[in-house]
């Protein structure tokens, strides 16, 4: 074996490593420099680029011996003399970082354009960043830090963050503070989890099925257990406990048994010593299937004919039916003067988190540190992997715990079990700490996704632009297990009304099982399918009755004093028509009159679309939506807030901070936040539903206001000063002009016997499920967009030029990490509406590398004006809801809307296919129903 | 399960040859590897024994001229051809297609050479090297010759070359001269894998007065299984005056000849049409437009 010489971050080395290392393999597994993430081995997404001999590549598709004798430079290299490097300090000074995953390669390939180019234009970076993606944030704030920074190595200073408008700031709740972590994203300290190790630990990989849908006949693993280096090979035999796991229905095996019902199923696991040799033993593993026929399409799967995919559920392949009954809208059709029903599709969409899944397992009694298996995993809900976990290794929940690591983006990919269990197992068999780290592409076949939905709708108006009836029938195609295939639906079908008053709706949902992939939650859960069809349709009633299409949704906005489709009265917090207003104001300076809605300009189209949307915070529909945290003072004046609550980029962990800090009255540098450890955070729920900054946002709020009454009391009592008298400030508690820190009343706490820490549980206010009326959800948000669209009218190329959004979020606790929300989810939303679709063909993905899913790269940034309405909800922390997704639920019928404008053909099925567009326009045609998976 | 579990840099052709004749068909050529490696991570390609990278060969990362001959080594990246001052002037084709494959960390890495050993039909450099009429060098079971770069190619992904055995060493093409100038576009879908629905080079060469076109070459890719030249529609353009309705002439006879096929999930045989005519549409004034000028300036590199 040749030795391999190279010097990285200025410092030789000369190392005797294999030939066949990747150069990130050997960054992060020889050198231990985990700062460059791995997240697809297709030299796709970019975020592996180092600089070898100052020129970027991607490292996972970089041999390590072609780097022979080379310099490189990575994320872990930038510090010069413990300094950030401008770079760094502008990505955190302007919101670039949001999961943290992407951030080194998006730093590094910077770095190497800052090299050449010291003033870049946005075009130099949008060629420089084209091939290095980041699912958070949507790159505005990325090229804004880039300007900056390049301002500041240019001698000229860094530029100020343009603060988005919002009310007046208190002293934490308001202001754009960084993020918890932010430092450790931009050095390359950051610890996802796979940048874990342990002395001893083994490398686990999991056999997939290989068919859709087959009868497992016989499983042989005496091949690969023979194979030198394998330490276990499981299979459905060797579960512990119960053989089952599943977040609202327990139908998920967690290692197949008697069939396979999605080419993602595993089948078998292994752990070896290397991941080389776990992926060699998975080709040892003999499985004999009986293929059976694949139910590929929910409407079929809904037929008699069609083979049962859950042979045991009582529903046949119907997952659920859900209905919305409101008023009749027999009569309601019957009064309206214009009626559009139409067929709208959406596709299976892929959540595409930058990092993949990644588990480990630790044995009990491994060291002090680990006295009951612990898993480590960046997770959206820990203490039902908790609670899963321990019925699948028939351990009691108190034997396990639960260790969240930063989560490499999640947008409700991570709520499933992934790999939680098959570690436990392994690790469990082999007593010793075991790996198990998703591929891209094994992460592409195997996660939930969102719905591909078919939603037949007809909406009916009278002459003068009022709504009064709707009627739609949805399919969801559920794939193979439930995942939160009726949580989710449910959302579409309740929304499917859009934010409108609507005295007349039958909406009927079928969620079907059928043999794709399970589909789950992610980012809009449901109502981003849904609005896709309500918002067309609205448009097309507003041109029927020749109404404009902003003035035809504010005269059917919701707003306060108004009862939904599910029978619940809007009280407060309903700031829709201001979102409007922004919107009828920033795209035509608030004057109708003449308002061109699409021209031309040469070859090229331009069209303005308009959608609004609401989004519920919260799990409503009955269900117990509480959450619990933890606020302890310590001894040199530090506030800890912890609760189970998984920050995955948004910023959680900032805005429990900032809350408590307003709370304590301490600066909130001096609050730190501990998130996802069952052993030592209470549980927050999941997260999901944009519900953490709501309900863990008040349990920590409340935690903390709760431990600042002990502490003026205590105060008070010690201090013989009246408590009214006592003012809590800079982390002090003030009185006659004196003062004394808050982590000296802690410790007299101590001194007394008292606990400095407080436990609160919230309970957000109780909802009814859905059919019993009254309230279904605690808070909604909402949402106006605008989209400026150009339709190259000689390639049907689309191209979003600029979006306008408004968003009534309540209140902006964090208007930096806001603007990220709102940003990543426009482009996300862009994704839908152009370039995103994960193909799948009989049960089969096409979609099976990251290089045949495109989703949107900095070259497709828009130009993002963002309003803030804030609405407050009575009992939302400071007036806060949910904003993760609503900013990106009506992206998608906006630019819908604006190719219609532009072109005069209507979009009814996405991706939008420039093929099926431009063939339409060339032939007079005005509608397109299918799209690029109909290209064959 | 290693992807490969030895690499050699051999400094010298024969080095590299003895190394593959030693592996007896258990080693690969290497250069960038951003397609290769990508192979055998999917099972495309077997995981070898051993890669051999070329791209230290002495010679290989070069870009020469003599006279008005360009040569170009096996291992020069697109990020060097996209930065070389002779191509971007007098091959301005080459850089338009090559400063649009992947992103620059690709480009970085990635050959124009392995690009023509990839084979793929419609391989953005492939497209103007055969506009530009280059001839590529090979070693193919010891004989070293020269042979025109479509013969290289003998279907989709399948080459003249076999990469266990035989070298691809460079290539040389002619750099324009006066009157003479090149351009390329392509046309990409927003989805699915990042290959061209259509790419378009053409290589002109209009008369001393600027009006007449004397000679032109066109490939547009891909129509066939393999990069073709559109031999009818250059037969039309010969000759002919340089006006709009040459080039609207042009486009009646593509509709004509060419026959570009559906792929799935990239484009309908009808929209490929449609973009042939879009293609030539802005293609070829601006080939003239150079020819006519001696002025180019590369269009869409890093960003189309």
């Amino acid at each position: 074996m040749s030795r391999l010489k190279l010097t990285v971050n200025d410092k030789p080395y000369d190392l005797d490593v294999p030939e066949s290392r990747t150069l990130a393999q050997l960054l992060r597994l020889d050198l231990g420099l985990t700062g460059t993430k791995i997240g697809c081995e297709e030299a796709e997404c970019g975020i592996c680029t180092v600089l070898v001999d100052g020129v970027p590549v991607d490292s996972c598709m970089y041999p390590a011996f072609k780097a022979q004798g080379a310099e490189i430079l990575t994320i872990e290299g930038l510090k010069q003399n413990g300094d950030l490097h401008p770079l760094q300090k502008a990505f955190i000074d302007h919101g670039a970082v949001q999961c943290g995953f992407c951030t080194p390669g998006l730093i590094m390939t910077s770095y190497a354009l800052l090299k050449d180019k010291s003033d870049p234009s946005d075009h130099d970076i949008k060629v420089a960043l084209k091939d290095t993606l980041c699912r958070c944030t949507g790159y505005v704030s990325v090229i804004n830090a880039i300007h900056s920074a390049a301002s500041d190595l240019r001698g000229e200073g860094a530029h100020p963050w343009k603060r988005v408008n919002t009310v007046e700031p208190l002293n934490a709740v308001g202001q754009p503070v960084p993020a918890q972590e932010v430092v450790a994203k931009v050095t390359g300290a950051a610890m996802f989890a796979d940048d874990y190790a342990f002395e001893g630990m083994l490398y686990a990989r999991t056999l997939r099925a290989g068919y859709p849908h087959a009868r497992i006949l016989s499983i042989d693993t005496s091949k690969a257990k023979a194979l030198p280096g394998v330490r276990a090979v499981l299979t459905h035999e060797d579960v512990p406990g119960e053989n089952i796991h599943g977040l609202v229905y327990s139908d998920w095996p967690v290692l197949a048994a008697d069939k396979v019902r999605y080419m993602g199923d595993p089948v078998a696991i292994v752990a070896a010593d290397t991941a080389d040799i776990a992926a060699e033993a998975l080709a040892l593993i003999e499985v004999e299937y009986e293929p059976l026929p694949v139910v590929a399409d929910p409407e079929y799967a809904n037929t008699p004919e069609a083979p049962r995919v859950h042979e045991e559920w009582e529903g046949g392949n119907l997952l659920k039916h859900i209905k919305v009954r409101h008023g009749d809208v027999e009569q309601g059709f019957a009064e309206a003067d214009v009626i559009i029903e139409n067929e709208y599709r959406t596709p299976t969409i892929e959540h595409a988190f930058m990092e993949p899944e990644c588990a480990i397992g630790v044995p009990a009694g491994y060291d002090d540190e680990h006295k009951k298996l612990t898993i480590y995993v960046g997770s959206q809900i820990p203490y039902d992997d908790r609670r899963q976990a321990s019925r699948a290794l028939n351990l009691p929940e108190d034997q396990i715990r639960v260790r969240g690591t930063l989560i490499g983006g999640g947008f409700g990919g991570k709520e499933d079990i992934a790999g939680q269990i098959h570690v436990g197992m392994l690790t469990m068999a082999t007593g010793r700490p075991v790996k198990m780290l998703y591929t891209r592409q094994e992460s592409l076949l195997f996660h939930p996704k969102r719905h591909a939905t078919i939603i037949r709708i007809k909406t009916g108006a009278k002459r003068d632009g009022t709504l009064v009836a709707v009627q739609a029938e949805l399919y969801g195609d559920g794939g193979a297990y439930a995942s939160l295939s009726d949580k989710v639906m449910t959302r579409a079908t309740t929304h499917a009304t859009g934010p409108y008053v609507l005295p007349n709706a039958r909406i009927d949902c079928y969620v079907m099982y059928t043999n794709n992939p399970p589909s789950g939650a992610f980012r809009g859960f449901g109502v981003t399918q849904s609005a896709f069809a309500v918002e067309q349709n609205i448009d097309l009633v507003a041109e029927a009755i020749g109404m404009d299409p902003l003035e035809f949704r504010r005269k059917n906005a919701q707003k306060v004093g108004v009862t939904t489709a599910t029978g619940q009265l809007l009280r407060e917090s309903v700031g829709l028509l201001e979102t409007i207003d922004h919107i009828n104001q920033d795209m035509r300076g608030g004057n109708a009159e003449g308002f061109q809605w699409g021209w031309r300009e040469g070859n090229k189209a331009y069209g303005w679309g308009v959608a609004s949307a609401y989004k519920n915070t919260g799990l409503g529909g009955g269900a117990n939506d509480a959450a619990a945290a933890e606020v302890e003072i310590f001894e040199d004046s530090i506030a800890e807030v912890r609760t189970s609550s998984a920050d995955m980029g948004q910023g959680l962990s900032i805005v429990l901070a900032q809350v408590a800090a307003e709370e304590l009255g301490m600066p909130v540098e001096r609050v730190r936040v501990l998130l996802s450890d069952t052993d030592l955070t209470p549980d927050g729920g999941p997260t999901t539903a944009s519900r953490q900054t709501y309900v863990s946002g008040n349990a920590a709020r409340h935690a903390a206001a709760t431990m600042r009454d002990a502490l003026r009391s205590v105060a008070a009592e010690r201090l013989s000063v009246p408590p009214s008298e006592l003012r809590f400030e800079d982390g002090c508690i003030r009185y006659n002009g004196s003062g004394v820190e808050i982590g000296q009343v802690a410790q007299w706490m101590r001194e007394q016997g008292q606990d400095a820490k407080v436990r609160f549980q919230y309970v957000a206010p109780k909802t009814q499920p859905l059919g019993t009326g009254g309230d279904m959800h605690f808070a909604f948000s909402y949402a106006t967009q605008a989209a400026l669209v150009e339709v190259d009218l000689e390639t049907g190329a689309v191209k979003v030029i600029k979006v306008i959004a408004a968003n009534d979020v309540g209140r902006a606790i964090n208007p930096r990490m806001l603007e990220g929300q709102v940003e990543g989810g426009i482009t996300m939303g862009m994704g839908n509406c152009l370039t995103e679709e994960f193909i799948v063909e009989d049960g089969v993905p096409w979609s099976t590398l990251l290089a045949r899913y495109k989703m949107p790269s900095i070259k497709h940034t828009p130009e993002i004006v963002s309003r803030m309405v804030e609405h407050p909800t009575a009992d939302g922390p400071f007036g806060a809801k949910g904003v993760g997704e609503i900013v990106s639920i009506n992206t998608m019928p906006a630019i819908a809307n604006g190719i219609y404008h532009a072109t005069g053909v209507r979009i009814f099925s996405v991706p939008v296919d420039q093929d099926a567009l431009l063939r339409a326009i060339k032939a007079g045609q005005t509608e397109v129903h299918t799209t690029w998976h109909d290209v064959k | 399960m290693s992807l490969w579990n030895h690499y050699y840099t051999p400094s010298s052709i024969d080095d590299a040859l003895a190394l593959l004749a030693q592996y007896e068909g258990r080693a690969r050529v290497i250069a960038g590897g951003t397609d290769l490696l990508l192979d055998i991570r999917q099972g495309h390609t077997a995981p070898p024994e051993a890669l051999i990278d070329v791209t230290r060969i002495q010679g290989f990362s070069d870009i020469r001229q003599e006279g008005d001959t360009l040569h170009l080594g096996a291992g020069v990246t697109h990020t060097q051809i996209v930065h070389s001052d002779p191509i971007t002037a007098r091959a301005t084709c080459l850089v338009e297609s090559c400063g649009v494959v992947g992103g620059p960390q690709v480009r970085n890495v990635g050959t124009l050479g392995g690009n023509v050993a990839h084979a793929l039909p419609a391989g953005d450099g492939t497209t103007s090297l055969v506009a530009l009429d280059a001839d590529a060098e090979i070693v193919q079971q010891g004989e070293r010759r020269w042979v025109p770069i479509r013969e290289m190619y003998l279907g989709p992904g399948v080459s003249l070359l076999d990469s266990t055995r035989d070298l691809l060493l460079g290539f040389r093409f002619a750099l324009a001269g006066k009157g003479e100038a090149s351009a390329f576009k392509r046309i990409m879908r927003p989805q699915g894998v990042a290959l061209p629905i259509l790419g378009c080079a053409v290589w002109m060469k209009v008369d001393d007065a600027g009006e007449r076109i004397e000679d032109v070459r066109i490939c547009i890719g891909p129509v066939d299984r393999v990069p073709t030249r559109a031999d009818a529609v250059e037969a039309a353009l010969r000759g002919t005056l340089i006006a709009p309705d040459s080039f609207e002439h042009a486009v009646v006879v593509a509709r004509e000849s060419l026959h570009p096929r559906t792929s799935k999930f990239r484009a309908t045989a009808e929209y490929r049409v449609e973009m042939v005519e879009t293609l030539l549409r802005r293609v070829l004034p601006l080939a003239a437009q150079r020819a006519r000028t001696g002025e180019a300036v590369p269009e869409g590199v890093g960003l189309e």
